[in-house]
């Protein structure tokens, strides 16, 4: 695909700020036309994050405390690409998750209904390799009740944040699984224009499957593709 | 595979598991002569502080360099700054103030930080440029400041001195609404 086959998708692509069903945006999405920033230096430059910021280990969510984490064992993976499909190596990958009972380990997860896992934290980095590879070992998440309408729940997701190569690329998203029911439900992954929100869903991947150990998943992400019309939709 | 763009989703509530770190907020060691601080509230459109978001910013040093992959020892530049909100909205980050740069369409971009800025209610990060109030001279001819419709907008990107640093406040609605940008 060239890159000029990919603009119209790019126009599909993200969601809008405003988005009346997703209740916290009321408040905070902006309600004025956006401006046009072109891409100068500081915008097709961008940090190289590196080893430093990644520990030993940092990338198995499973091995964090002195015992294993209840749930689901899951290798997730995939490669981080630009927009012209090519690998983006070296760039840090971040994510972090609720545990298998659908907590996360927060002090504003206040929820009584779903226990802490002493042996998850639910955070972890890593860089990608020279083919843009990177993988987590980790636990599937649990859905999760919220607050945003009556019997909310979340879909199972992992946060993602990767940074690509400039400021122009950065992005922060979530990773969804296979045939959620909630998918329906949910007006956060229902922001996102119906023809890209496959994009947002892993596959499942027997090949990354660890035999009588872990379920592999596949997730590639690719970056590129802001917003090129300003506040779709009006603010309520 | 194809090359379509993986959309953004909401980086929530709990952001800060998975994007605090340790000294985010120093883009330089505060020892570092010429270091500065730069800092302010973040602000709904109720007016209240917006306690559980992320700001990162990115910029030039003092010469218009960019960090190198490989740049960060003690007192090295790093470009790059990650700040959470504290519960009074509050973020600040210790830097240098970043040299004036060459523009794509000739001119001359006066200094200036790219901002970034997740929380939960914001399905994509929103984008913003902090610009300096004594820089009143490169301002006036920022090609970027000058495409803007109005003065009102202009002067939201401009971040004032205060204590020996700069202050630079973010409001997300209202009459003082800042101006976001689209990449």
């Amino acid at each position: 695909m060239s890159v000029n086959d990919e603009a119209p998708e790019a126009q599909e692509c993200h969601p809008p700020y405003a988005w009346p069903e997703y209740g916290s945006t009321t408040w905070r999405a902006p309600q004025r036309p956006l401006a046009v920033l072109p891409r100068n230096l500081t915008e097709v430059s961008g940090p190289r994050l590196g080893a430093d910021r990644v520990g030993k280990g940092d990338d198995d969510l499973t091995r964090q405390h002195a015992g294993e984490p209840l749930g689901q064992r899951i290798v997730v993976h995939g490669r981080v690409l630009d927009g012209a499909g090519r690998p983006v190596p070296d760039t840090l990958v971040e994510v972090w998750q609720a545990n298998a009972a659908g907590r996360y380990r927060h002090a504003g997860d206040e929820r009584d209904s779903a226990p802490l896992d002493p042996n998850f934290s639910g955070a972890g980095r890593t860089l990608t390799d020279a083919d843009g590879r990177y993988r987590f070992v980790t636990i599937k998440p649990g859905a999760y009740p919220w607050a945003n309408h009556a019997n909310a729940w979340r879909p199972a997701h992992i946060h993602f944040s990767v940074f690509g190569r400039a400021f122009s690329e950065r992005l922060v998203t979530q990773m969804y699984f296979p045939d959620d029911p909630l998918f329906t439900y949910d007006p956060i992954f229902g922001s996102v224009p119906e023809a890209a929100r496959p994009r947002l869903v892993a596959r499942f991947d027997l090949d990354a499957t660890e035999p009588a150990w872990a379920l592999g998943f596949r997730w590639d992400i690719v970056l590129g593709g802001r917003r090129p019309t300003p506040l779709e939709r009006p603010a309520p | 595979m194809t090359a379509r763009p993986t959309p953004a989703q909401t980086a929530g509530p709990f952001l800060s598991l998975g994007l605090d770190w340790a000294l985010g907020p120093c883009v330089v060691d505060p020892a570092v002569a010429g270091a500065i601080r730069i800092g302010g509230t973040v602000f709904d459109g109720r007016g209240d502080p917006v306690a559980d978001g992320l700001l990162e910013t990115w910029q030039a040093d003092g010469d218009g360099r960019f960090a190198e992959p490989e740049e960060r020892r003690a007192g090295g530049f790093r470009g790059f700054g990650r700040c959470l909100t504290d519960a009074d909205g509050r973020w600040g980050i210790v830097t240098v103030k970043p040299s004036p740069l060459p523009a794509s369409g000739g001119g001359v971009e006066a200094p200036h930080l790219d901002v970034a800025l997740f929380a939960r209610g914001l399905l994509d990060h929103l984008v913003t440029r902090i610009y300096f109030a004594d820089e009143e001279a490169a301002n006036e001819s920022d090609p970027v400041l000058r495409s803007l419709p109005d003065g009102r907008a202009r002067a939201t990107l401009v971040a004032e001195a205060a204590d020996g640093g700069y202050r630079f406040d973010i409001h997300l609605q209202g009459p003082d609404e800042t101006l976001f940008f689209r990449l």
